[in-house]
């Protein structure tokens, strides 16, 4: 790549262009957001493939599925606190249970979107979408992965959930880091602990374990970019090397990436402590992005505080560990 | 509150233009067409029209203005502080954490907000749900549901329009900001409501047409709302960014806040006595 991709949604606009130059069938879908989504690349290099519905979120997801129906592979793109948020019923039924071929694509997603406050601030849409079975769910690290999710995403075959955010990330992957849906990817190794993390949270996770390792705690960073299918090989490492796991997203910890996380590990039977950091059962406000992630309770200062408050159980006796449900 | 001369209307609508300005260049983000060109309208209805206790915010018999389009809300909020619900050096503390003054409004934060909003097409039903409760009620509070017009692309939109048509309504005025423009250009172009008086009065709703710059045919409009069976939507036609030249009619003001440069500009061009 010659330039930095500086965000997920920049890198979304660039991976759209690549997949439609190299595949006719896709068709870009857009409810007047086209430029902040980033799809105004695209609309503007093929301007036949792409449509505009309007300040319409229900008809775009429910066009969106009638273009799959016709053979299509439609990109339907809005922000997250309205796609899904407003038309997840037309989502369930015309796009998930009909395992159609539609992507959807929910920008200014968590408290990342910053100013625009609460109403903007989707907090909601990862749970909103991988309870619905057929789909799959991606929330790329930053701009070039995102670029890559989109590539993936439009040769899968089936529904997918991209979610992607306006706030810069820095660069933390490379072209040649792998990305394949479902695989998550092990950006630091470490094995006092692994931080699980996606989206937006995944910088801060590096950040972390940077300092952590300047304190001598060894954690490891991964990056789970696709929340469904979860992966679970990768996890099983994790445990392999420590049992103290956090999980970092900018969501509500109800139905997130933890939720996930926590669904996998209670079915097996390893020694865990798991400590899910996500946004704890409140509504956002107004404020910028990165300030409103450190208020919230996930800031780098407070994932190395409860990395070492995670890792002090270490000294507690297995019975302890009975007590508190961690066996 | 009763200012009624169009003079004093517009002086209050020169000060909520000027607040507007201030506070958007202050928080650096934001929107100013929609909310500049809406400051006459929200002159005429908090100042001449509806029943409003700034002391008394939540009063029993008051009207209710519910603001859909939330993204305008500079102009709710600086309307708000010129009528006293609060002092206007609140006014600075937009889209800043920790603030009454949300990026967009929220119930309860702040008072004189009587409905949350942002996300588009929730607010007539909103609107209908009050008006019909105080029908009920044999409540004869006037509702008022402030709106945009790409927002009548949402289907909801016109799920309320059914509604409010069948429940006959008439408390209820539906105040449509027609200013034909959207995020990516002209409302026309973009997704057409044409012909939009007809569909409306299809819904069998009382519809004016009105110029919303207009003092006089505003008070006129709201006047003749309040003397029907229907409800009514007041079509206000009105110039995006009006006050200042270079965001008049310009939809890349839709969402843009003015650089420290541009508000100073602005501000020079709103100190002129308006010229109607
Ligand atoms: C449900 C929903 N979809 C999309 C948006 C993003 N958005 C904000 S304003 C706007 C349209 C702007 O046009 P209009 O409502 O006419 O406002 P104006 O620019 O005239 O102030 C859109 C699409 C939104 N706020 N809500
Ligand atoms: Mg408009």
């Amino acid at each position: 790549m010659t330039e930095k991709i500086k965000t997920t949604r920049d890198g979304f606009g660039r991976g759209l262009v690549e997949a439609a130059q190299k595949n006719q069938l896709i068709v870009g879908l857009n409810a007047d957001l086209t430029d902040s989504t980033r799809m105004s690349a695209f609309a503007q290099q093929f301007p036949d493939r792409f449509v505009q519905v309007g300040v319409a979120e229900q008809n775009l997801a429910g066009v969106a599925a009638g273009f799959a129906l016709a053979g299509k592979i439609p990109f339907a793109a809005s922000y997250a606190c309205f796609q899904p948020a407003n038309c997840w019923g037309v989502i369930r039924t015309s796009i998930a249970y009909s395992n159609l071929n539609v992507k959807l694509v929910g920008g200014h997603a968590g408290l990342a979107t910053g100013e625009d406050g609460a109403t903007h601030q989707s907090l909601e849409d990862i749970a909103l979408m991988r309870v619905l079975p057929n789909m799959t769910v991606i929330v790329p690290a930053d701009g070039e992965e995102a670029r890559k999710a989109t590539l993936a995403a439009a040769t899968h075959q089936g529904p997918v959930y991209l979610r992607t955010s306006k706030l810069e990330t820095g660069v933390l992957t490379t072209p040649e880091t792998p990305f394949d849906i479902g695989r998550a990817v092990l950006l630091r190794p470490g094995h006092t602990l692994t931080l699980v993390a996606c989206g937006v949270m995944v910088a801060r996770a590096l950040q972390a374990s940077a300092r952590l390792e300047e304190l001598g705690m060894s954690a490891a960073v991964l990056n789970m970019h696709t929340i469904k299918p979860l992966d679970i090989r990768a996890l099983a490492m994790a445990l392999e090397r420590s049992p103290y796991l956090i999980t970092l997203e900018d969501h509500q910890a109800a139905g997130g990436l933890g939720s996930a996380v926590a669904e996998y590990l209670s079915q097996q039977r390893k020694e865990f402590r798991l400590k899910i950091m996500a946004v704890k059962d409140t509504f956002g406000q107004s404020g910028q992005g990165n300030q409103l992630l450190d208020y919230y309770g996930l800031g780098v200062e407070q994932i190395i505080h409860t990395s070492q408050r995670v890792c002090a159980f270490n000294n507690c006796r297995s019975d302890s560990l009975n007590m508190l449900g961690l066996k | 509150m009763s200012t009624d001369t169009p003079a004093e209307l517009a002086q209050k609508a020169l000060s909520i233009r000027r607040s507007i300005i201030a506070m958007l260049a202050h928080a650096q983000s934001g929107h100013t067409a929609g909310a500049l060109g809406m400051a006459d309208v929200f002159a005429v209805l908090y100042f001449a029209v509806a029943n409003l206790d700034p002391r008394h915010p939540d009063k029993e018999d008051r009207d209710r203005i519910l603001l859909s389009n939330g993204h305008i809300c500079p102009v709710l909020y600086a309307t708000l502080a010129e009528a006293g619900f609060f002092e206007k050096k609140d006014l600075y503390t937009l889209r800043q954490l920790d603030s009454r003054l949300q990026g967009h409004p929220h119930v309860g934060s702040l008072p004189g907000v009587e409905n949350t909003s942002g996300p588009l097409g929730l607010g007539l039903s909103q609107a209908c749900g009050l008006a019909l409760a105080f029908q009920r009620d044999n409540k004869t509070n006037r509702v008022f549901c402030l709106m945009s017009d790409a927002e009548l692309q949402e289907g909801q939109v016109w799920e309320a329009l059914m509604f409010a048509g069948k429940y006959q309504l008439k408390q209820l005025t539906a105040v449509i900001d027609r200013n034909d423009i959207q995020i990516s250009g002209s409302t026309n172009e973009v997704m057409s409501l044409e012909p939009l008086k007809q569909k409306l009065e299809s819904f069998n709703w009382q519809v004016l047409e009105v110029e919303g710059h207009d003092f006089g045919q505003l008070i006129h409009a709201f006047h003749a709302a309040s003397q029907t069976e229907y409800p009514t939507a007041l079509i206000c036609h009105t110039v995006p960014g009006k006050g200042v030249d270079f965001m008049e009619n310009k939809f890349e003001w839709h969402g843009k806040a003015p650089t420290k440069e541009q508000a100073e500009q602005a501000l020079a061009q709103l100190e002129q006595e308006p010229d109607d």
